[in-house]
């Protein structure tokens, strides 16, 4: 890791990566811009109007080594970051969400298997916007984890 | 930062079980200290955790990870010294609340302590902070199911005892 390689500022233009990601429709386009994302190596796919979001099974993210299971964190990092291009897709935000809050539910051990994850936009105020977003692997109604988080939105 | 393993004996158990989670090692995780009271862990700055790429600041999910590494080691560290037992304990629920965003460049410190074991559950709460704890980037509160110690196997014991060789799942190397 070089961590400690300064990065260059660039202003993100967020409103225009959405737009070409539509444009295109290439959502993974957004994440593109995300390290984090890279490095726990999620996706995410079109179907309509929804988005879907994909966390392919990862040695690097794995948390317990005796199930094994994917880090707690992992997960509630991908479902974090679910919400955030949610935002930024549906929301036209300009830029990219603070989040302020986010509190995770553990309903099941996320095993070493492909994650997916569908964000639900409970309410958008001026400043805040409320998320809620579910996360399974093999049955979407067996849900590994279930989150809610606030987010700063300009 | 000053690293004091002789005042804090549980210190390296604490590190031998966060080097048995992929995700810390990838995130360089170091344990700072260990009691049963609390537990300190640094995580140190790099450029693949950024999520806010106009600013070089790291990602919430990353400050999780985090946050659920030193609450999960402070309740294994409670247990150890409490009953003289290991217990992997799942998470049951996390809530995070970021107060300010961390400054690139810099280490992240988790401080979490196990403020309260019963026979089922193991309450958390913890902080993280750049250069003072008094100025905090995020607090988080957690709770975590007790499992039997049964349910940890020989390895992972071993492992976490300091006598067992390579950790687990090291055997196809990293990279």
């Amino acid at each position: 890791m070089n961590s400690n390689k300064p990065t260059e500022q660039k202003t993100l233009d967020v409103q225009g990566i959405v737009k070409r990601a539509t444009e295109l429709n290439d959502f993974g386009h957004l994440l593109e811009h995300v390290p984090y994302a890279k490095f726990i190596g999620m996706k995410v796919e079109r179907f309509g109007d929804e988005l879907i979001f994909k966390l392919p099974a990862k040695d690097d993210n794995i948390g317990n080594p005796i199930l094994p299971a994917i880090h707690g964190g992992v997960i509630a990092g991908f479902m974090e970051m679910s919400a955030i291009v949610q935002l930024m897709v549906f929301m036209q935000t300009a830029k990219v969400p603070k989040v302020v809050d986010f509190s995770i539910d553990y309903l099941r051990a996320g095993l070493h298997k492909d994650s997916f994850a569908e964000c639900r936009i409970t309410r958008q105020g001026r400043r805040v916007a409320n998320v809620n977003i579910n996360c399974w692997q093999t049955n979407r109604k067996q849900l590994i984890a279930t989150a809610r988080a606030h987010f700063l939105i300009d | 930062m000053k690293v004091n393993p002789e005042f804090f004996p549980l210190t390296q158990m604490a590190q031998r079980f966060v080097d048995q989670l992929a995700q810390c090692r990838r995130l360089g995780l170091t344990v700072l200290e260990a009691s049963e009271h609390h537990v300190l862990i640094e995580l140190p700055y790099s450029t693949e955790l950024i999520g806010y790429p106009d600013t070089g600041v790291i990602h919430g999910g990353v400050i999780t990870t985090l946050m659920d590494t030193a609450c999960g080691s402070a309740v294994v560290s409670a247990i150890f010294q409490k009953y003289q037992s290991l217990e992997i304990s799942p998470t049951l629920d996390l809530r995070v609340d970021y107060m300010k965003p961390a400054q690139p460049h810099k280490p992240v410190y988790g401080f979490a302590e196990c403020y309260k074991l019963s026979s089922n559950i193991a309450f958390t709460r913890a902080i993280a902070y750049q250069d003072s704890i008094d100025d905090p980037i995020a607090h988080a509160v957690g709770s975590f199911m007790r499992i039997s110690p049964e349910m940890v196997g020989d390895a992972f014991r071993q492992a976490l005892m300091g006598e067992a060789v390579p950790p687990l799942g090291e055997t196809d190397e990293l990279k």
